[in-house]
């Protein structure tokens, strides 16, 4: 990134000061590598955010950040009814509470090394990954507005996992204020047969050892221990979320300037939160989030239905589900007051530091786990959130590691059976119904990892607890 | 399997491409006429998916569409396509569109996605409106492009 105009504010952050539309700063964090290498676009974009009527406090940049579609990829940014303020489906994206599940699993690296191969074969068959994938629950209107109504409760409520894992999910499990009505028959239809099932690109399940401990106190609250096997489940809110994104932008992008509202792109389609559409948006909006933590708990049950099947015993407990795709109703502190607004995360985590009132009891005192998922073949990370994120980024870090390169260069550079055999070379086992999937992903396609959380851990958005290094990836 | 191709006959006249974008994939049609480029950006956006070639051509799926202007049509016709893709589990490799007063009128001829055959790499989960353009060039060809987010 160009860096005329950015003013560098500690070693972290970047800032750069209202000038001509802008009716807020934006703040980029990152240190001078991760910004130099960071996008142009991204800048334009998290400007054009600041452009947005009602926004209070900066729009923020996570470390990272690259480009997107109308916000960047990594952008943060809060809005206030009652100063107009917008919701925008641009600001939320059209995979709905795309998020990160991590269940610990009590086993050893030696437990799944005995029986890799086969064990890496039983989780591609129990996990309907990849394009038309379908998954083994169908369900009917009425089942579907349940669902869309309940998230993990209501998929808990059937039988797919148990009532310890909802504390153990943002909003308990259950995103309140949604309203399946506003959710069209099309968002409805693409849904049906898409229960249980992972999707593709970067989506994955992956099987991962805690390689690294950063604070034992921590880990070990979280259910953490170096040595002992991990799952992580990376997914979404798969065609319902996608079909509420289309649908919901455009209607968005053509009713702006009846909001009296001028889009500098219009991928940032947005409309007043006190508007009829932006009620229904966010009624809508947040169906597909209990969507996706309905579907992260099916999915739940089938790694543990996996796991069973081969370690009796295990019972795979949820460390904690962050969803990076979101906007919520919250309260901050912003210009020396508390403030009731709607914060968007674009590829973005909530990451609440200790003592904060929307905490589970179990992580009140410490602050809630924020789970990093890495590149295929690369770490993850758990980190905690920092009291101090609250004051500097309205309680919000990273999501992943951020693509350094296009899907397109990737798959000209590499050939997936390359990637596969070369990971393989370090006991990491790809299974992917798609060889250009997975050259796609390569891990060289990425950003730094380690250079990202490293950065939110210097500039106070999170600490670092636990590094997860990948054994089996199940790729969609 | 062989690598899928990643532009097809993109001459100045017409054919297709796929342009680079960070975390998504840019299609691109051009095209003698505004329809042709249209029929282009959607083999593109197969082409993000699958090699195009591979694909049958045996059912039929008619498509009708109408938007404000020309760029939200092309959104809304992709837009179409992933939703039927969805829906019916299919993969589309041959189009016809016919636009006229903002409305198309299409039909996508494809058939039911064979994963081990297709084996594709993503799925689109929406065209955006971002890089969205279409444009008719000095030389007359035609330009339908978009970022679709897979």
């Amino acid at each position: 990134m160009d860096r005329t105009g950015l003013n560098q504010i500690g070693d972290y952050a970047w800032r750069i000061d209202p000038a001509g539309e802008m009716r807020a700063p934006a703040i980029i964090f990152a240190d001078e590598a991760l910004i130099d290498d960071m996008d142009d676009k991204v800048r334009e974009q998290i400007v054009n955010v600041t452009t947005l009527p009602g926004i209070v406090g900066p729009a923020y940049a996570m470390p990272d950040a690259h480009w997107g579609y109308g916000f960047p990829i990594g952008g943060v940014a809060a809005f206030a009814p009652e100063e107009g303020g917008v919701i925008s489906a641009g600001g939320v994206g059209f995979d709905i509470s795309c998020g990160v599940r991590l269940l610990a699993t009590g086993l050893s690296r030696a437990d799944i090394e005995a029986v890799k191969l086969n064990f890496a074969h039983e989780l591609s068959r129990a996990i309907p990954a990849g394009v038309g994938s379908k998954g083994r629950i169908v369900l009917d209107d009425d089942e579907l507005d349940a669902m869309l109504a309940g998230g993990a409760g209501w998929a808990v409520r059937q039988g797919w996992g148990r009532a310890e894992d909802l504390p153990r999910i943002e909003e308990n499990g259950t995103m309140r204020g949604a309203v399946p009505e506003f959710i069209s028959a099309k968002a409805h239809k693409r849904q049906r047969k898409e229960m249980g099932t992972l999707g593709s690109g970067n989506h994955y399940l992956e099987v991962q050892e805690v390689v690294q401990i950063y604070d034992v106190d921590v880990a070990r609250r979280f259910g953490l221990d170096a040595g002992r096997i991990v799952a992580m489940i990376h997914c979404g809110s798969r065609g319902l979320g996608h079909q509420i994104g289309t649908e919901f932008l455009r209607d968005m992008a053509i009713s702006a300037p009846e909001h009296g509202i001028r889009l500098p792109d219009r991928e940032l389609a947005c409309a007043p939160i006190e508007s009829d559409l932006g009620q229904r948006y966010i009624g809508a909006m947040r169906a597909g989030i209990n969507c996706a933590l309905a579907n992260r708990q099916i999915l739940t049950h089938l790694v543990r239905k996996a796991f069973a099947g081969f370690f009796a015993g295990a019972d795979l407990p949820v460390v904690y589900d962050v969803s990076h795709n979101t906007c919520k109703e919250e309260e901050h502190v912003i210009d020396g007051r508390m403030r009731r607004v709607f914060v968007h995360r674009k590829g973005a985590t909530r990451a609440l530091g200790p003592g904060a009132s929307q905490l589970p009891e179990a992580f009140v005192d410490c602050g809630q786990p924020v789970i990093i998922g890495g590149s295929m073949g690369t770490s993850s990370f758990v980190l905690v959130g920092d009291a101090r994120s609250e004051a500097m980024s309205l309680g919000s870090a990273c999501h992943g590691a951020g693509r350094a390169m296009s899907r397109h260069a990737a798959a000209k550079l590499w050939k997936g059976r390359q990637v596969q055999d070369a990971l393989a070379s370090e006991g990491i086992i790809v299974k992917s119904p798609s060889s250009r999937g997975i050259a796609e992903e390569a891990p060289g396609a990425y950003k730094n990892v380690d250079a990202v959380v490293e950065v939110a851990e210097k500039a106070g958005l999170a600490r670092r607890v636990a590094r997860l290094k990948p054994v089996i990836c199940i790729k969609g | 399997m062989s690598a899928p191709s990643r532009s097809g006959s993109a001459t100045a006249a017409g054919g297709w491409d796929l342009f680079p974008h960070d975390a998504d994939i840019g299609v691109r049609g051009y095209g003698r006429s505004e329809a042709a480029a249209f029929e282009n950006a959607a083999r593109a956006m197969t082409a993000s998916m699958i090699d195009p070639e591979e694909v049958g051509t045996r059912e039929t799926v008619r498509i009708v569409c109408e938007a404000p202007d020309r760029e939200m049509l092309l959104v809304d016709w992709l837009n179409a396509l992933v939703y039927e893709m969805a829906t019916r589990s299919m993969v589309f490799g041959d189009f016809s569109v016919s636009l006229s007063d903002g409305r198309l009128e299409a039909e996508a001829r494809g058939e039911p996605i064979d994963i081990a055959r297709h084996a594709p790499s993503v799925e689109v989960k929406g065209a955006t409106y971002t890089e969205l353009k279409v444009t008719r060039g000095n030389d007359g060809v035609w330009t339908a492009q978009c970022i679709i987010d897979v």
